[in-house]
């Protein structure tokens, strides 16, 4: 197996070559915030908060998505990355409609903890209020889009773990949301077993159990990796 | 021997929130009785009689959003007399639950909503120019109407937090609530 080396905000970290520049970075220790990354799902770059600058590359870079290379120079935390990080949660405030005080993930949302470890004390953006709707046709669980962030951690664990593929994207620009089936009411979706694990994986409350009141959704996205891995050394049947 | 430090004037205004982030300043308990050694509480719906909201002040807490035309005219009267404005709660911050009226487009569909709509009997819009304020169509937060110079969130934000900024001002210091990690909304 071949190791390539690279110095990441100034640490010198080994890694075996193919991985990911955010691999490299966490096992070096080092803090990054993630959003629509999880370990057990493909990485999908979407949230844009693990961007790195990279010495010799102009643009910055989605460390999820990026292979590392031997010689690589990364720096993670600059004032300019902190101020974009910064500015990405406001944006996703802003875009949908996060009320933390009324919403069934409160304490235990990822996106208002991102908003504390950036240092959001109110977004310089104007809030939309965009016209969304929720879904509660399915008999035991809810999907809000006011709080959904598009991470589509629901999508890939349905389509890679659970194999049922019944979340997709749908529309575009400003329209574009997490859709079931065809775009039809989620309990009219045949191919949904009922397995819970969108609403296990995703980072706010957009999708819930029906019955949880505020404050009352606990999600359990590190019960995934230990799926994934068990089913990969054949311990669990798929 | 040194002069004494001269007393504090503290505000703190009700807008268009539940009351809860003034709930939350009671909770301050005991240390109110500190707070009163320090500073005269000068408007307040919770420790002032004071009806008109006076010159000078100091120190502003702000709960609430801006949801109607009494509202602004306090917030402009507020920031006009106020050396130092806390925008005081998440209602201040970002209209939180009064601002999902937003989500309706306008103070009419609004109004139309909760008094016909939804009306059992007698429906009809409230009218009484001078008497009743007008809806604004948006809920806008604070800082979007006037400058802020300190962003509290919680809803409420704790006693302890409404503390902490209360204790840096009175110094004259700046509080520096992000490094202390106490600026999570809800």
């Amino acid at each position: 197996m071949s190791v390539c080396t690279l110095r990441i905000d100034d640490q010198d970290v080994a890694i075996a070559a193919g991985s990911t520049v955010l691999q490299a970075i966490r096992s070096a220790a080092i803090a990054v915030p993630t959003l629509c990354h999880l370990d057990g799902l493909s990485p999908v770059g979407a949230c844009r908060l693990c961007l790195v600058e990279v010495e010799g590359s102009e643009r910055l870079l989605a460390a999820c998505v990026t292979t590392v290379q031997d010689g690589m120079r990364i720096h993670t935390n600059s004032s300019r990355l902190q101020e974009m990080r910064r500015t990405l949660i406001e944006l996703l405030f802003s875009e949908g409609n996060h009320i933390c005080a009324i919403c069934v993930a409160n304490g235990q949302c990822e996106l208002q903890d991102l908003a504390v470890r950036v240092g959001m004390d109110h977004s310089r953006f104007s809030y939309r209020y965009p016209n969304r709707c929720v879904d509660l046709s399915h008999p035991q669980f809810g999907l809000d889009h006011n709080r959904c962030i598009l991470c589509t951690r629901c999508v890939r664990v349905c389509d890679e773990v659970e194999g049922a593929h019944v979340w997709d994207v749908g529309w575009r620009g400003e329209h574009c949301q997490i859709i079931s089936g065809l775009a039809e009411p989620w309990g009219a979706v045949e191919a949904c077993t009922n397995c819970g694990k969108c609403i296990e994986v995703c980072p706010t409350g957009a999708l819930f159990h029906k019955g949880e009141g505020t404050d009352e959704k606990h999600g359990h996205p590190g019960r995934l990796a230990a799926l994934v891995q068990g089913r990969s050394r054949q311990e669990l049947e798929p | 021997m040194s002069a004494a430090k001269p007393r504090k004037r503290l505000a703190t205004v009700w807008l268009a929130g539940c009351s809860g982030c003034h709930m939350s300043f009671l909770d301050l308990d005991e240390w109110l009785l500190e707070l009163a050694q320090h500073a005269d509480i000068v408007y307040s719906p919770v420790a002032s009689d004071q009806k008109r909201y006076p010159p000078a002040v100091d120190i502003a807490l702000v709960e609430g959003g801006v949801a109607n035309s009494d509202n602004l005219a306090l917030l402009k009267t507020v920031r006009a007399n106020t050396k130092v404005l806390v925008s005081f709660g998440d209602c201040a911050i970002h209209a939180n639950i009064p601002g999902m009226r937003n989500m309706l487009q306008g103070a009419d569909p609004v109004l139309r909503r909760a008094y016909l709509d939804l009306a059992d009997s007698s429906a009809q819009l409230p009218h009484a120019p001078g008497l009743i304020p007008e809806l604004l169509d948006q809920v806008l937060p604070v800082h979007e109407l006037v400058p802020v110079d300190v962003y509290l969130p919680g809803c409420p934000p704790s006693a302890d937090r409404i503390r902490t900024v209360l204790e840096a001002l009175l110094q004259d210091r700046r509080p520096d609530l992000s490094r202390a990690g106490e600026i999570r909304f809800g």
